[in-house]
């Protein structure tokens, strides 16, 4: 059955501003700060986004120095892994049976990550509405759990990846920490600046090479 | 079952070993030869647009498909084992090419220590110092007897290094605990980067040997003996978990195949997974008739040949011949049978984290350049009054800037893992955290090996492999050794704060160490104690060949790459020299 089709409703102040790209990957270009952006969800319905993108936040916290999860649209990266192969479980060995094993062992359960999600969100119900005093005790009450696990690093990816896959939007997450994205060459630098801090301007894989990059979550 | 017209070889697995010997048969006879590679072709220009962290080293591309076949994994005899449901410990590869395409390109020899370990710890020590539940034996040739493959090796990828003994004579800023080579590296030293340069220069001083490790990203253009020619490394920091977009990193796709292509004896078939070889005659004895594979198309086929190499991913090597009923499987509790014996890993840590004022421009670097020092490695220091046999290389690599994998490293005052506190703190040392790294060896024990997990099942419905492995107290207060070397060599780098290692506990099979896994159809002196002789041919089926890290006796500090290729080489020349003129049992 075909979903109704969801999209996410963020205000551009929200999102500050920036370079925001469509589902196409081309660039929305600057958006006017009074505007909303209309993102259409592969994975979460509006509702499910609303509290990704508050729970992430508060993981990764925008501040008056950098930006975060917000900014970086982390919730899209989010979406689009989910609706991906990633997202069931394509790479992941799901035979019986399952039985909860040593830590050392890793995840033994049968949910792939959006079932993971999917229930660990129903159990958030609200929480894009509470403070966020609240909103962090909510997350230290789930700090252990799977899902958790999987927002956190989920967050850092979103934050991370190449803009491709639908966060560091802009470049905002590279251009905070001071990675520069592929680069072809530093042959000429490698041993050189070493008492500097040396920062090329960031470029992602698809200006780097000048080719067409199909992300994972795209394939069939 | 549709039986294919037989060939002379079959080679199970394209990787580097596999390929090497394709290579060498193909090019040095006129047998018709077929290689099996279960996963899909491979192109240099594939990599073009390959450098993408989430893709390639987050959700590996590159590697085995864990959701068609894992392993299973336990600690001890006594436990119940649990597959591996995701990529963690070790990165198989798949497709042409295999690891080989994704290896980080580190290129060291062994030192000629190891490959006696057993008798030189012995006639150092004596056995008493050994641990009770060893497994530790001699390979039965010697760092002189592959001396000239190591050579040979060499110059097929170019690798770039200095020299630290040249025919004997020691030579200050090589790594001067090597064995003799007879011939100097085929390129200059990488350049070395910033974080590598505070590691060398703190060593020296405290009377260690620093030395740049040697590297198969090559220096600068080099053209090998097959004619292939390939780009000097810019650095780029994409090799471990990626194949290189400029091919400057020897890769079994820009060194091999482009020579295997030429020569029409050689075919490769892709996506042609073997689930049996064929086998004549007793388990204990007889002949390999050849091998059966379900095709691209799903369908189940018969290859006959008449000489066949096993030389798919260590442990797959010896689940084939335990699904295929040759050789003696090991039973730990008796200690008999060799097959599935002696499953060694590497201990990989991060001795020290070190935190600095100054930013370290680590994302410029590649997988294997980096300053280390052997001055605690294999048997090179004394025992006596250790608690401790053998040991490992510290160093100071350049790969680690690539930011999904290592963003979050804080100094140990910041309690959490997430919010606002957390983030500062890791945004501010994302440049300016590295760690030394311990690589060590993992001796061999009696209760570490493999044999068929009784209730697991790959996608053909066939039993996997399951390995039982953990640490001893051998590698626990190696590894607490170190950290200690470590903490002092990171204050003399200059670390504003350092966190030490926190101890090696169990096991980990989530834990990324290296894809260096060892054992399950080891080289040796007898049958008794081995799967196949020194030639690489398997004891009791002398028309079956097996290579790769599986035949490794137990595990080495550096990781075995090189090791393989003159394995291989040296394989190839008895091949060729001696089995096809005289076919059966070579000693």
């Amino acid at each position: 059955m075909m979903r109704r089709r969801q999209f996410l409703n963020l205000s551009v102040s929200t999102v500050g501003g920036i370079l925001v790209f469509s589902v196409e990957r081309n660039a929305f270009g600057m958006l006017p700060r009074d505007k909303t952006l209309r993102i259409p969800l592969r994975f979460f319905d509006e509702n499910e986004a609303l509290i990704v993108a508050a729970a992430t936040s508060r993981i990764f916290p925008s501040d008056e120095s950098s930006p975060g999860a917000k900014e970086a649209g982390v919730v899209v990266y989010i979406d689009r892994q989910l609706a991906g192969p990633y997202g069931r479980d394509a790479h992941r060995y799901t035979e019986p049976p399952f039985e909860d094993g040593p830590a050392e062992f890793g995840y033994q359960g049968k949910a792939s990550p959006s079932e993971v999600y999917r229930e660990g969100l129903r159990k958030l119900k609200g929480f894009e509405n509470l403070s966020t005093a609240d909103q962090d005790n909510a997350l230290k009450e789930i700090e252990s759990t799977h899902f958790f696990s999987l927002l956190h690093r989920h967050s850092i990816e979103g934050m991370f990846s190449d803009p491709i896959h639908g966060g560091n939007i802009d470049m905002v997450g590279w251009q905070m920490i001071g990675f520069p994205g592929p680069q072809m060459s530093y042959f000429d630098d490698v041993d050189k600046h070493f008492d500097e801090a040396f920062r090329p301007k960031p470029a992602n894989l698809q200006q780097i090479t000048g080719m067409k990059v199909v992300p994972s979550e795209d394939e069939k | 079952m549709k039986t294919l017209p037989a060939v002379d070889v079959v080679i199970i697995g394209g990787g580097w070993t596999g390929l090497l010997m394709a290579k060498e048969l193909g090019t040095r006879t006129s047998l018709s030869i077929v290689v099996l590679e279960r996963g899909g072709p491979r192109n240099p220009s594939d990599y073009a647009t390959d450098m993408d962290e989430l893709d390639y080293a987050v959700h590996h591309r590159m590697m085995q498909d864990f959701s068609k076949e894992p392993f299973t994994i336990r600690h001890s005899t006594g436990d119940k084992a649990y597959p591996l449901r995701e990529l963690g410990n070790f990165l198989p590869g798949s497709g042409v090419g295999g690891a080989g395409e994704h290896w980080s390109g580190l290129c060291k020899r062994f030192v000629p220590n190891c490959f006696q370990a057993y008798s030189k710890t012995i006639e150092r020590y004596g056995a008493k110092k050994l641990p009770e539940d060893h497994s530790i034996q001699d390979w039965g040739l010697t760092y002189d007897d592959l001396e000239p493959y190591y050579a040979h090796a060499e110059r097929l990828l170019g690798t770039s290094g200095q020299a630290g003994n040249l025919r004997g004579k020691r030579i200050e800023g090589g790594n001067v605990f090597e064995g003799p080579r007879s011939s100097d590296f085929p390129t200059p030293p990488n350049k070395v980067p910033y974080f590598s340069s505070l590691f060398r220069d703190a060593t020296k001083p405290l009377g260690y040997h620093p030395y740049l490790n040697p590297s198969a990203t090559i220096s600068q253009v080099y053209t090998n003996t097959d004619g292939v020619t390939r780009p000097a490394c810019t650095y780029c920091g994409f090799c471990t978990a990626y194949g290189c977009m400029i091919g400057a990193k020897a890769q079994p796709s820009t060194i091999l195949l482009p020579v295997i292509k030429k020569h029409s004896n050689v075919s490769i078939r892709t996506r042609a997974s073997v689930r049996r070889i064929l086998h004549d005659g007793p388990a204990t004895n007889g002949t390999a008739r050849g091998v059966t594979y379900i095709d691209e198309s799903g369908e189940e086929v018969l290859q006959p040949a008449g000489l066949v190499f096993l030389s798919s991913f260590i442990l797959n090597n010896s689940r084939l011949l335990l699904l295929s009923g040759i050789g003696e499987p090991y039973d730990p509790a008796t200690g008999k049978g060799t097959l599935g014996r002696n499953l060694t890993h590497q201990v990989i840590v991060p001795a020290a984290m070190l935190f600095f004022e100054k930013p370290l421009n680590r994302f410029m670097g590649t997988g294997s350049v980096g300053m280390s020092i052997d001055d605690f490695d294999a048997d090179n220091f004394d025992h006596t009054n250790l608690p401790f046999l053998r040991g490992g290389i510290l160093r100071a690599l350049s790969d680690t800037g690539l930011p999904i994998r290592t963003f979050g490293i804080v100094p140990q005052a910041v309690k959490g893992k997430w919010g606002a506190d957390w983030k500062k703190a890791a945004t501010y040392n994302y440049d300016r955290a590295a760690s030394i790294n311990f690589i060590g060896e993992h001796m061999a024990y009696k209760g570490n090996y493999m044999d068929l997990d009784p209730i697991y099942k790959d996608h053909n419905g066939d039993p996997l492999i399951r390995m039982t492995i953990d640490w001893r107290d051998n590698e626990r207060r190696m590894v607490e050794f170190m950290t200690g070397k470590a903490v002092e060599i990171g204050r003399a780098m200059g670390a504003k704060e350092i966190t030490p290692y926190a101890g090696l506990k169990r096991y980990e099979g989530t834990r990324y160490q290296s894809t260096q896994i060892r054992g399950g159809t080891i080289m040796g002196i007898s049958p008794d104690v081995s799967v196949v002789n020194t030639s690489s041919q398997h004891w009791r089926v002398p028309n079956l060949f097996v290579l790769g890290g599986s035949t490794i006796p137990q595990g080495d500090s550096i990781g075995p790459t090189l090791t393989l290729m003159a394995l291989t080489l040296h394989a190839a020349d008895a091949v060729v020299n001696r089995y096809l003129k005289s076919p059966g049992k070579l000693v």
